[in-house]
């Protein structure tokens, strides 16, 4: 087993993780299945000998076309899957948005939603008490905070999720389709907050198809291609690896704010 | 980005929680604020709120003591508090068992995305059941004060080895079920088939003495069934002392070595519950991408 030094942040080595997919769930269906010669179920990695070591503070952008394995990638990292082969190990507490909102109950106001979510990523009640109204001007609904969650609107799910998870003390944060909801003074106020964290020295992972965000956020692009790693480097040159560059023609104008927000949707 | 001098003092360590029953104990305000949610989720929007939790039982407790004492005419003395003992123990032990086992299937925008325990659900499901026991077990005592009953430390610890037994066994197969559920949905169907057995394997609405005098020495095969001897210890603590002549009752309806078999009955729920700890085990890994 390799040593590795007391600065790196997350070890991700040769790690596979397959899917079996299954395409009959009733007998009736896989009966019949069976006679005509089809599969009845097939595996696929979602992830194939993925390597790569990072070191506490960088800034890392996770960028792949969909299905490309980002999300398992990131769930093996939060430890909500372990790998089939190989190993992912992580340093310290990990807090992050896999999606806004996870776990919140639907029946249950959003103040209570709070204190669930906030157990779950391993706040105890006292500091969720001490950081509460933090938390509450973060995701700033207002009165709304009262009323059970199921009402609310996508956009005020994803802020009070994201409200939570920010004030969690992470040393390592992970973000996905964080800025997926949410209109624009919104997204900027999140920006800003990961950019906090980015300063604070906290390792940031974060998945993203805004090449301009991930210019603005990262110091290092991962991208990932049929479940491989394809590239590993620098922020440039992996945004013109995946050719998101020529897209969205922001390169003639990199001072343009609104296109690094909007092309996250 | 290390110059801002964020120092973890951390081991590199796998990123997926420690599984087992004892973390689940270890994150107590987790399970917690879980059993509440649960708690709080069913009452809300609800005009009578917990009292339903009292009105529910009361309304069985009716229906047994007319259909069965007074229409049916069971000979059996305060025939309504000896199928209601029953009753506490067959519910607690059947909603652990049908909501355990549904219970990671309902949490899974929880279970998929957030790293925490599995196990933390069915062991927050029987929980919920323990709770929701509590509004019975005032009635029973109310109406047993009512009849003369005075409590006798022996036999109430009886009724918490009762409890015990049906926690343990409960959560047991709670965390085996659900782990099968997620693979097939139709497990949770089956389980609620299996539960309708459970209410006539124990001694509910016939009373004990009955099953002694028909199957005779085969009678102890019958105890070896743990809800059985649960249902007797309750049956011991609540429902002997409120008859008439307590001592004659006791000869009658409850078997000899009824703690003998009780504490048989714990070791086998011990026993199930490291082999449910291990099923789950087994197949945790699996769950997310199941769901």
């Amino acid at each position: 087993m390799t040593t590795y030094p007391s600065s790196t942040s997350i070890v991700v080595d040769n790690v596979t993780k397959s899917f079996t997919l299954r395409y009959h769930r009733t007998l009736k269906q896989m009966a019949v299945a069976a006679i005509k010669g089809r599969d009845i179920s097939n595996t696929f990695k979602a992830l194939d000998g993925v390597s790569f070591t990072v070191e506490q503070g960088e800034s890392i952008g996770l960028m792949g076309l969909n299905g490309s394995g980002k999300s398992t990638l990131l769930k093996l990292i939060n430890g909500v899957m372990r790998p089939d082969s190989g190993t992912v190990l992580t340093r310290g507490r990990i807090a992050g948005l896999i999606a806004t909102g996870a776990g919140f109950h639907p029946q249950l106001t959003g103040r209570e939603n709070v204190f669930l979510n906030a157990a779950v990523l391993g706040m105890s009640e006292a500091e969720t008490r001490r950081k509460f109204d933090d938390i509450a001007e973060f995701a700033d609904i207002g009165k709304f905070l009262d009323s059970p969650v199921g009402h609310y609107s996508s956009g005020m799910f994803a802020r009070l999720g994201f409200a939570v998870a920010i004030h969690v003390d992470s040393d390592i944060f992970l973000a996905d389709e964080v800025l997926a909801v949410g209109d624009k003074p919104f997204k900027q106020k999140c920006l800003a907050k990961m950019q906090e964290i980015r300063e604070s020295g906290r390792t940031l992972f974060y998945v993203s198809h805004a090449a301009g965000s991930v210019r603005k956020m990262c110091d290092r692009v991962i991208v990932l291609e049929q479940g491989r790693l394809a590239f590993d480097g620098n922020v440039d040159e992996g945004i013109k690896f995946v050719k998101y560059d020529d897209t969205d023609g922001e390169e003639h104008n990199p001072g343009e704010t609104d296109d690094e927000l909007g092309a996250d949707i | 980005m290390t110059e801002a001098g964020h120092v973890v003092d951390a081991p590199l360590t796998p990123p997926a929680p420690r599984a087992g029953l004892i973390e689940v104990f270890r994150r107590r305000y987790l399970l917690r604020m879980l059993v509440q949610r649960e708690l709080s989720a069913r009452y809300q929007g609800s005009v009578l709120g917990l009292l339903w939790s009292y009105i529910n039982p009361l309304s069985q407790l009716f229906i047994y003591w007319f259909v069965m004492g007074k229409i049916m005419g069971r000979s059996t003395e305060m025939f309504a508090v000896h199928v209601f003992c029953g009753l506490i123990v067959v519910q607690f032990f059947i909603e652990t068992f049908n909501a355990g086992t549904r219970s990671i299937v309902r949490n899974r925008a929880l279970v998929q995305k957030m790293a925490m325990p599995r196990e933390m659900f069915p062991v927050a499901s029987m929980l919920v059941s323990l709770y929701h026991m509590g509004p019975q077990l005032v009635i029973l005592t109310i109406i047993v004060l009512l009849t003369g009953w005075t409590p006798d430390p022996v036999y109430l610890l009886g009724f918490l080895l009762a409890l015990a037994i049906i926690a343990m066994l409960g959560t047991s197969l709670a965390l085996m079920f659900s782990v099968a559920n997620v693979f097939l949905r139709d497990v949770s169907s089956f389980v609620s088939i299996l539960t309708n057995f459970v209410r006539f394997g124990a001694p509910m609405i016939y009373p004990y003495s009955l099953v002694d005098a028909r199957f005779g020495s085969f009678a102890q095969f019958y105890l070896f069934n743990p809800i059985a001897d649960a249902v007797l210890l309750v049956q011991q603590a609540f429902w002997v002392g409120s008859t008439k002549d307590p001592a004659t009752t006791h000869a009658e309806h409850i078997p000899d070595n009824l703690f003998a078999y009780g504490f048989l009955a714990l070791g086998i729920a011990a026993v199930m519950l490291l082999i449910g700890q291990r099923v789950f085990a087994r197949f945790e890994n699996r769950i997310p991408e199941q769901l």
